[in-house]
Parts: structure tokens; sequence; C-alpha cells
């Protein structure tokens, strides 16, 4: 009877995470395009609907809520739901709409269907080669066993996770922190647009007396009657010389353009410079200036963190929760019930990682689909990120294990089988110290170039 | 080519909707090979002939400034805004999104010519400001090959809202067909005539006699006159 309760409990939650999904979708990403293939819509607030109620499954492990089979049957129906997602449907539509968009690929639905096999075929073959180098648990080569499809999964989401918060943890300090940003007056942005509009002045007197050239040349052609032989031919040429010579109109037009497309991209950036300069003197933006120091000082420690685990070849046993207690205990002399603090606190801990991810992983979405959607693509792009976004969330379990106490650490462990974790930390440490590393890079690259563009 | 006159026509519409092979295609009456995105302003011209046909033919240069419809380019787009002389509004037959993006559009372009509401409230939509609006608009549809595959019905009930709103004239076509705008066509004829309008409300009401050549030769005259008086006296 209980197990029926805690069906409907969770039926009941995935519905509401599937209409966040949907309402997500509809407003923040198709925002600006209409919806043709439903089945987009579906898959992508399903794959949200999945990822969101694992991490409602790990919760209500901290908090002991539902039953602890009905708990476990759960975990096994949403993790072969979601591997099905992952690995059978998505990357299948995906296929389907890339070959769709390929223009020399016929309309015939037959023929589509057969290249979106023949692709998502190929795609299987590369996902389990990257299982080799990897320690995945294949001794036995068993096809069905779970722990093959989650280490492959597990990898690249790892893998992901590791890049966006390598990223991330760079970047935003450089943007939030003042110190970075170069100051931008009025008359710098009005030279550069007075620039943008010369240019485009000399444009158009090109493209005038190209149009003119062209109009005379036509008239000519319309009133001369069809002289022929030699005397039409000299005629031909003599008329063509006194005219303008148009290739070259159009090159240097051609060269005026892009000369155009420079300044106005400089124009957008001195004009986002100046927001940024106003932004900060408004009181959110002094507000995440003193954050961005906070997380400076934070990305710091855990690129040391990273690098000493690696040097050392160390792998934390005990969860944060677990260690600050005993510090507690130890050092502080504060007396206090073990078993009840750390349940709560674990349980805010993980909750707030469990939502910041979230929340953080749907706006980078959202921020790189406005980037690089486009009309035909948009279909491809949001199954690409609803893939991008089960891996992320399915990898984030496996690693959130280190985050808890080891009573609640037996669900995961039981549910994913028979996985080295330790690897999957360390792969996300070397990840992890690598993409900082490059981000700083760039970062100072870039940084440095801009301001030679402005004193020109 | 220095006695030519000119006017400004702004074309406007969200990304992808298809505005530089459109500009191509009238200006060049062939269809773009390989439009890529638009970073900032593309222009061309095209000669168009006023009243032809006409002993008041007079020939024109019609500059189209196609304005890039990225969304993060939105802060430095309004250089491009004034002054203007007409707009034709693009929006993607098959995408209705692209067609109620028109509005922000307009009010965008509007706001900035000053016969708005201030700034912070482009994205407010409200027709009182478009009923003073002098400024001729017209709406084009583009992508009307793709948008075959959408019901009849559909197509013509949402046939313009805010063309009708703004009294603006209307045409579907498809920019990689020449046979859209084809000389004599409906489509053809709704151009230029919505070219005329943009001449005369530039060259020819009565607002804008300084420009015209008539008042220079009235103003003579009184003095021609008073010199006979003074010389007859």
């Amino acid at each position: 009877m209980s197990f029926l309760v805690d069906s409907c409990v969770m039926f009941f939650s995935q519905i509401i995470f599937f209409a966040g999904g949907w309402v997500f979708f509809l407003k923040q990403l198709f925002r600006d395009y209409e919806v043709h293939h439903f089945v987009v819509l579906l898959c992508f607030s399903v794959t949200f609907a999945l990822s969101c109620a694992m991490f409602e499954l790990i919760i209500f492990e901290i908090l002991g809520v539902l039953d602890a089979s009905s708990r476990k049957f759960h975990w096994y129906v949403g993790l072969y739901a979601m591997l099905l997602f992952l690995i059978i449907v998505l990357p299948y539509y995906i296929a389907y709409f890339v070959v769709s968009n390929v223009q020399f690929v016929s309309q015939k639905k037959h023929i589509r269907i057969g290249l979106t096999t023949i692709a998502w075929l190929i795609y299987l073959y590369f996902f389990w080669k990257i299982g080799d180098p990897f320690p995945i648990h294949s001794v036995k080569y068993d096809y069905i066993s779970i722990e093959q499809y989650i280490g492959r999964v597990g990898v690249i989401g790892v893998t992901l996770m590791a890049v966006l918060s390598g990223f991330g943890a760079v970047n935003y300090p450089y943007t939030s922190m003042f110190y970075f940003i170069r100051p931008v007056s009025d008359a710098d942005i009005q030279m550069v647009e007075r620039r943008l509009m010369q240019t485009i002045d000399m444009i158009l007197m090109k493209k005038k007396r190209i149009a003119v050239a062209k109009r005379e040349a036509m008239q000519r052609t319309n009133t001369g009657e069809s002289r022929s032989g030699i005397w039409g031919l000299v005629k031909s040429f003599a008329s063509a010389g006194s005219g303008e010579n148009l290739g070259q109109l159009r090159q240097e037009a051609d060269a005026l353009e892009e000369l155009s497309r420079q300044l106005f991209l400089e124009t957008v950036d001195l004009h986002n410079t100046q927001e940024r300069m106003e932004y900060s003197k408004t009181f959110k933006g002094k507000y995440f200036n003193f954050l961005g120091y906070f997380f400076s000082v934070y990305c710091c420690c855990k690129i040391c963190l990273a690098t000493i685990n690696i040097v050392f070849d160390r792998v934390g046993k005990t969860d944060p929760v677990t260690r600050g207690i005993e510090i507690a205990v130890k050092y502080f002399g504060i007396q206090f019930d073990v078993k009840f603090f750390s349940q709560h606190i674990s349980f805010f801990l993980v909750g707030i990682i469990v939502v910041t991810s979230i929340r953080g992983l749907l706006i980078t979405l959202t921020k790189f689909f406005y980037a690089i959607a486009s009309n035909k693509s948009s279909n491809v792009i949001v199954l690409a990120l609803a893939q991008i976004m089960g891996m992320y969330f399915v990898s984030s379990v496996l690693l959130m294990r280190m985050n808890m106490p080891s009573e609640y650490r037996s669900i995961i462990t039981d549910v994913l089988g028979d996985l080295q974790f330790n690897f999957y930390h360390r792969w996300f440490d070397v990840i992890f110290l690598v993409s900082a590393l490059s981000s700083i890079c760039f970062l100072y690259i870039a940084h440095k170039q801009a301001p030679e563009k402005n004193i020109t | 080519m220095a006695a030519t006159d000119k006017v400004r026509i702004l074309v406007v519409g969200d990304s992808g909707v298809g505005k530089t092979s459109l500009v191509h295609m009238i200006c060049h009456n062939e269809p773009m090979l390989n439009p890529s995105w638009t970073i900032g302003c593309s222009v061309d011209v095209k000669l168009h002939d006023y009243k032809a046909g006409t002993p008041a033919e007079k020939t024109y240069f019609i500059e189209l400034w196609d304005i890039g419809g990225s969304s993060s380019h939105k802060n430095s787009r309004s250089i491009f805004y004034s002054p203007v002389n007409g707009i034709i509004l693009v929006h993607d037959l098959s995408n209705r999104k692209s067609h109620q993006n028109l509005r922000k559009w307009l009010a965008e372009i509007l706001n900035k010519e000053g016969k708005g509401i201030e700034n912070g409230y482009y994205d407010d939509y409200d027709p009182e400001q478009f009923a003073g609006n002098q400024i001729p608009i017209l709406v084009i549809g583009t992508k009307a090959d793709l948008a075959e595959t959408v019901k009849k019905e559909t197509l013509l009930s949402r046939m313009s809202s805010i063309a009708e709103e703004c009294c603006a004239d209307e045409i579907n076509l498809a920019c990689n067909q020449v046979k859209y705008l084809a000389p004599g066509s409906s489509n053809a004829v709704r151009l230029s005539r919505f070219f005329d309008k943009v001449l005369e409300r530039r060259y020819h009401s009565s607002n804008n006699l300084q420009t015209s050549q008539s008042p220079v030769v009235d103003r003579r005259r009184p003095a021609m006159h008073y010199s006979k008086s003074s010389h007859v006296d």
C-alpha cells in the first residue's frame, strides 16, 4: 500500500518537473522560434523531469522520506529511463534533424530515416569505444549490465562538468569584478560611430555609381541596335571604356563593408563596456563585485586543491559535512548530536548544490542557445542541449556521492553498481585543472588585445 | 549623380528572416546565393523612377539599409535609425514569433525618432504610438515556399494584424525565386507604390516645399515685380 502512495508522490512530482521544463522551453529557449516539431519539446521536458527526479530521490534519501524499497525501485526506473533517452532517443532525433537540414539530401521520408539509422549506429559504435581507455568494469563484457552504460555516460558528463566548472570559476570573477573594466567615455563611442557612418556613406557612394553605370549600360544595349561584325565590336569596346570600372568599384565596396563590420563590432564592445560601468555604480553591481572577490579566492583554492589531489594521488575519504563536524567537536569542543545535525547539514549542502547546479546549467544553456541558434539549427541545438543536460545531471549524481556522509552513499553505490568512483573524482580534478588554466590563458590574451583596439 | 536625390528606407526584422536576400533581390533582380549573418548594417541602392510613364517622371536613389537583427547588438543599432523616410518590416512566414516581434522592432525605431514614449519601454506595445506615425511602412513576409506546408487558413488568418494597425501594405514572397517580384506582378506593383509613397512624403508633400524647385521661383517673382514697378515709377 505504501508503495502505491510513494509511486503517486513520485509521479506527481515528475509531472511538476515536466511542466517546469515545458514552460522553460517555450518561454526562454524558444522565445523567438515557432515550435514545428512537437517531439523536440517533449524530449527536452522529459529529460529535464527525469534529471530533477534523480535529485529529488537523493534528497528523499537524506531526509528519510518514503519507503526504502520503493525509493530503490524508483531509482532503477528513473535511471533506466534516463539511459534510454540519452543513448537511444536523443541521439536518434539529433541525427534525424541534422540529416533533414543538410540541403543535398532528398526530402523523401525513407531516405532520411535510413541515413538517420546509419548515423545513429555510428554514434553507438563510438559511444562504446569511449569506454576502452578508462577503467570501466568490462570483465564480463556484458551488454545488459548497467555499469557499462553509466560508466560511459559518466565519463562524458564528468568531462563536461569539469570543463564548465573550470571555465565558470575563472570567468565569473573576471566579469563581475570591476578591477578589469577599462574606462570608456562618450567621446570614444562617438568617434567610432562617426567613422562608421562615414564608411557607410562611402559604401553608398560606390553603390550608387555602380547602379548608375549598370543602368546606363542597360540603356545602351536597349537603344543600340545589334551592330554586327567588327564595327559593333569596336563600338562596344569604346563605350565600355568610358563607363565606370564595375569590378573595381565592387571590390572597393566589399572592402569598405568589411571595415564597417569591424567598426560596428567595436561600437558594440564600447557600448557593452559602458553599460558595465554604469552597472558597477548600482547597488546590485557592487554586491556582485564583492561576491566576485570571494569567488576568486574560492577558485584559487579549488585549483590548488585539484593540483594537490593529482600530485599526491590523494582521494578524500570523508565528506565535508562529517569532516566539519569532526573539526567542530575536536578543536572547538562543541558537543552536539552528530547524527541529527549531519542529516540536516548534508540536506542543506546537497540541496544548495542541486539548486545552484540546475540553475547554473539552465542559465548557461540559455546563453549558449541565444548565441548560436538560428532558425534552421534551433531543433538540433535544443536536442543537443537536452543531451548535455542529461549527461551533466547523471554525473553530478555520481560525483555528489563524495559530498554525502557514508550512510547516504549506499543508495548510490547500490544502484550505480560497481563503478570506480575514485577514478571519476580524479578525472574531474584533472579536467578542471586543465580547463581553469586554459581559461586563464584565454582571458589574459583577450584582455591584453582589447586596449590596443581602443587606441586606434 | 549629384543631382539625383535620395531617400533612406530601413529594412528591419528578426535575425534570420531573410532581409539581406530580400534587399539583394529588390536591387539586383536575382536571388542571393550565400547570405551570411549581417553584422551592423549593410546598404544597397536602387534607382527608382517616381511616377514612371508620366511627364513628371524623375529618378531617385532609394537606399535600403538592412539592419542586422541579432539581439546582442541592440544597444548600438540606434545610430542607423535617423533620419528615416520609410520602413520595411520583414517577418518569416514559417515562424510566427518573428511576426509578433515586429511590434518591438517598430517601437524601437519610433522611440529613437523621438515620437514615442521615453527609453525603457521598448517592449511595451501601445497602438497609440503607431497612430500618429507619418513614416510609410511596408510589411513583407518571406520564405513563402517553406510556409506552404503551413495550412492555408492559418496563413490567411494571421494576415498581418500589424499591417492593419499601421495602415501598411503587405507582400508575401520567397527570396530565392525571382518570379515573386517579376515586373507587372501584384507584388512588384505594391512595392513600387510603396516607394512612390515614400518619395512623395519626402519630396512632394506640402510640408517639404523647401526641397523642391517652386518656392525659389516664387520668391524671385515678387522681387522682379517690385523692380518693375519701381522702374516704372
